[in-house]
């Protein structure tokens, strides 16, 4: 089975999956790796990282020297086509004006969603993060434990290749022996931060990032990850052969061509696809779900982008993996006399409780950096290290004045120059010009350091979405409308990210750029963090979830949710790896329950 | 697709440009900014460009010629590196204020009416065109412009086109083959281990 158009599909399927991304990606893996036969729903076009990645291209070789554009949002050879804070034809709107009431929503139409260009930072949640509310009275918890998703988090970093320690710190957890890959070696900027920063008693790590800093070991991960499974085994250790491990060149953000970080495109669905068991079909803007009328989802009615003509695909199981905020809106676009409001949304908590990452920067110039002797620093294409949340005791002893924790990110190095390479030195050149503008412009490169606080957001009644009364796309599907609003929980917490980051610079000799300011300007706008979350929440009790542990709906017993509108809470870990984890769990269980005859 | 449906999508499409009036949303807000006539969202990013593939450049000959003095003002040949003239740097600065994307118009504005200012100052100073003066004379014109903050009031906007212009120059100059020789890159090769710093930077660092 291959890569279709829409007169090619199946009668039926065992699994439609809506969405390629880190979501539907590890869904159709699971499940086409286990036999089932599946169907991929994709909005955008096919796209594959092995052609198409300008992996040496320089910023040169670009338009408008590679800088970003409304067309190119993160730059022009950045892995992202048709996608961005705004999409053609397919609007969003914001129920206030309020510019600190609006979300920001990002979207990537094309085959792999935003896993072809992501940060590929990949934490784990730790043991209270899954029952925040159990900790401090705020939030929820989660109807599972960190146990429970423990084992597939080990199989996930197994799978994608992650790299990183296990230093056994407080909510930051370990990964089992022979699961991560070796850390690389910390840069000049971040050794010094290190080093200046546990002064301050902050503990500077390395991260865990989805790049395969040595292959991945083909004889020996088939067999654990896919046990009395030797079809899949041997797709998998073939897979495992093709990816070749990272050569320490080129931005991790354009893709890469020899698939030594995670993508969808390059590790969950190129074996999917070698089982034979996964159609297709790309340019497939699924629009709703359909119902019987006695319990149970039929299939999907989706738009083909090709012709603009209507689809229908029936399933046994239908899976909605097309973004958090995307389900939300395939569900309440779903309308039914049993679901006049959307859905397997009887609790009307579709589109509720939507949560971005807080975030906050800032920046400084570091003379120790200065005139460093010339090394090459572009490493594994993103950083090497990272600050876990550390001030747990002091945070539930009510110190803070904020309920939860944040983690810091390090941008630094001698990155390959850029349309702002040596710009917007004024304040540290006293504005030269001429030969002296030069040896500024050597003596200052990679001097510069950058700290980004990525923190947890409680959810709130004040966050959700549901759709614009008015508006619809080009293809005249409704839209979301986006309600939104921080809580001084946040507001304070980014007010503390930035005081930490200009002691941090401080401890380093280096001057702050713009100081840190109060916390309702220091955040950053909701959804700029682009770790949207929440939506589907999953829970114990029916009426105040949309899901179980699961991510089944509790209406519509074949109708599940693998993207992060499951979640709960949005710890200050990036969503992915927990994403990936939790589609992994939910797939297994489907799988199951298929055999049992349960859906 | 035939022509029933293109008219019918044709409908739709701008049935939803005008609700996106209507609700009266900047261009730069989220969500429902304007596509801009570029290269568009789809883009072949293994092809190499060159400034004027895109879209039509701006500058007259005596503007180009303007910039390319301010532009070797600013970045002059040394020994361990050409002029961003020499490199072309004019026609990216060219590129970027023809750009159609949000922004650039006010870059263009701010370039343009700069290098007029600059051509116009020197005419009063020296009586010549900005081309045409020795170095000594460019730089006392730029010494007066080239630091916002300290810029005389008559000078203040001067100064926010010089430091857009040099901004402009870097970006041009440090991302061609030569630029990044000069400011000391020395990745985008790939490598079969990666070993860190080298001993030499961990020493300067007090880290070894
Ligand atoms: C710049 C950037 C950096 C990031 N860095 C990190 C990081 O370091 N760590 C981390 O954990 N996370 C990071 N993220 C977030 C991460 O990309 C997402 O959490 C992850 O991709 C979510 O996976 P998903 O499958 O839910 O959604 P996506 O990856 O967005 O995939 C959804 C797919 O569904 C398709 N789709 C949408 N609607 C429909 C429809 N109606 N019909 C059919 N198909 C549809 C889309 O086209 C898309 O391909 C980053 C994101 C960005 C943009
Ligand atoms: S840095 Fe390594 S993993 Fe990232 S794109 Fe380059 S080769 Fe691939």
């Amino acid at each position: 089975m291959p890569l279709i158009t829409s007169n090619k599909t199946q009668p039926t399927y065992d699994v439609i999956v809506v969405g390629s991304g880190a979501a539907g990606g590890q869904t159709a893996y699971t499940c086409a790796m286990e036999g089932a036969k599946v169907l991929m729903l994709e909005a955008g076009r096919n796209y594959d990282p092995v052609t198409e990645t300008p992996m040496f291209q320089t910023n040169g070789q670009a338009p408008l020297r590679g800088g970003n554009t409304t067309d190119k949002p993160f730059g022009f050879h950045d892995a992202t086509v048709d996608g961005g804070w705004s999409v053609p034809g397919e609007p969003y709107t914001s129920a206030s004006d309020d510019p600190e009431r609006k979300f920001w929503w990002w979207r990537a139409r094309m085959m792999g969603g935003r896993t072809n260009h992501w940060g590929r930072i990949s934490l784990r949640n730790g043991p209270y993060d899954f029952k925040p509310y159990s900790r401090d009275g705020l939030g929820f918890d989660w109807p599972l434990r960190y146990e429970d998703v423990a084992p597939y988090y080990d199989k996930t970093e197994m799978l994608v290749g992650v790299f990183g320690t296990s230093p056994g710190m407080e909510n930051t957890p370990d990964s089992p022996p022979g699961v991560l890959l070796p850390p690389p070696k910390a840069r000049a900027g971040e050794m010094l931060a290190q080093q200046r920063a546990k002064q301050l008693g902050i503990p500077v790590i390395p991260i865990h990032r989805a790049v395969l800093t040595v292959q991945q070991d083909a004889n020996r991960l088939p067999a654990i990850l896919h046990p009395n499974n030797p079809k899949a085994q041997r797709v998998l250790a073939d897979a495992m052969r093709s990816r070749a491990a990272c050569f320490w060149a080129t931005p991790c953000g354009r893709g890469c061509s020899i698939k030594a970080n995670y993508q969808s495109t390059t590790v969950h669905i190129p074996p999917a696809l070698a089982t034979g068991n996964l159609d297709i079909l790309p340019n497939a803007m699924a629009r709703e779900v359909t119902y019987d009328g006695s319990g149970k989802a039929t299939g999907v009615i989706y738009i083909d982008k090709a012709t603009g003509q209507e689809g229908r695909v029936q399933g046994k199981v239908i899976v909605l993996a097309a973004s958090s905020a995307e389900s939300v809106r395939i569900l309440l676009n779903s309308k039914s006399a049993q679901f006049p409001n959307g859905l397997a949304n009887s609790s009307g908590k579709v589109g509720k409780y939507i949560m971005d990452t807080v975030g906050a920067s800032l920046n400084g110039h570091i003379p120790a950096l200065e005139d460093l002797p010339l090394h090459n620093e572009d490493g594994a294409g993103g950083a090497h290290v990272y600050v876990p949340w550390w001030l747990y005791k002091e945070q539930l002893a009510g110190k803070l004045g904020f309920a939860r924790g944040y983690h810091i990110e390090f941008s630094s190095g001698r990155h390959m120059p850029s349309a702002t390479t040596a710009a917007g030195m004024e304040w540290i050149t006293g504005g030269s010009y001429g030969r002296k503008f030069k040896e500024d412009a050597r003596r200052y490169y990679g001097t510069a350091m950058g700290f980004a606080g990525r923190g947890e957001m409680i959810p709130n009644d004040d966050s959700y979405c549901d759709l614009d009364p008015k508006m619809k796309d080009k293809w005249g599907i409704p839209v979301l409308r986006f309600h939104w609003k921080w809580s001084a929980h946040e507001t304070r917490q980014a007010a503390h990210m930035q005081k930490t980051f200009a002691a941090i610079i401080e401890s380093m000799g280096g001057k702050v750029r713009t100081p840190p300011t109060e916390g309702r300007k220091a955040i950053e706008p909701g959804g700029k963090i682009i770790h949207e979350v929440g939506g589907t929440i999953m829970g114990a009790d029916p009426k105040t979830s949309v899901t179980n542990q699961w991510c089944q709906t509790w209406d519509v017993k074949n109708l599940f949710i693998t993207d992060g509108g499951p979640f709960v809470s949005n710890a200050d870990k990036n969503p992915t790896l927990t994403i990936m984890a939790l589609a992994w769990r939910s797939s297994d269980y489907i799988i199951d329950q298929l055999r049992k005859g349960n859906l | 697709m035939d022509r029933r449906t293109a008219i019918k999508w044709m409908l739709t499409a701008a049935a939803s440009v005008a609700a996106l009036r209507r609700d009266s949303f900047g261009a730069d807000e989220p969500g429902t900014g304007a596509p801009a006539v570029g290269y568009g969202t789809d883009p072949d990013l293994l092809k190499v460009y060159k400034p004027g593939d895109l879209w039509q450049l701006t500058f007259t000959a005596a503007q180009r010629a303007t910039a390319a003095a301010l532009c070797d003002t600013i970045i002059p040949a040394d020994a361990k590196g050409p002029s961003a003239s020499s490199l072309k740097v004019p026609d990216f600065i060219d590129e970027w204020i023809s750009a159609p994307y949000d922004g650039h118009a006010a870059d263009k504005k701010t370039i343009i009416d700069g290098l007029t200012w600059l051509d116009a100052e020197a005419q009063k100073r020296f009586k010549n065109d900005f081309t045409g003066l020795i170095a000594s004379q460019k730089n006392a014109i730029c010494d007066d412009i080239c630091y916002t903050a300290k810029a005389k009031p008559e000078f203040t906007k001067a100064a926010q086109f010089f430091k857009k212009f040099r901004d402009l120059t870097a970006g041009g100059y440090y991302t061609t083959p030569e630029g990044m020789k000069d400011i000391g890159y020395v990745g985008n090769v790939p490598l079969a281990t990666f070993d860190g710093p080298p001993p030499e930077v961990l020493k300067k660092l007090g880290l070894a």
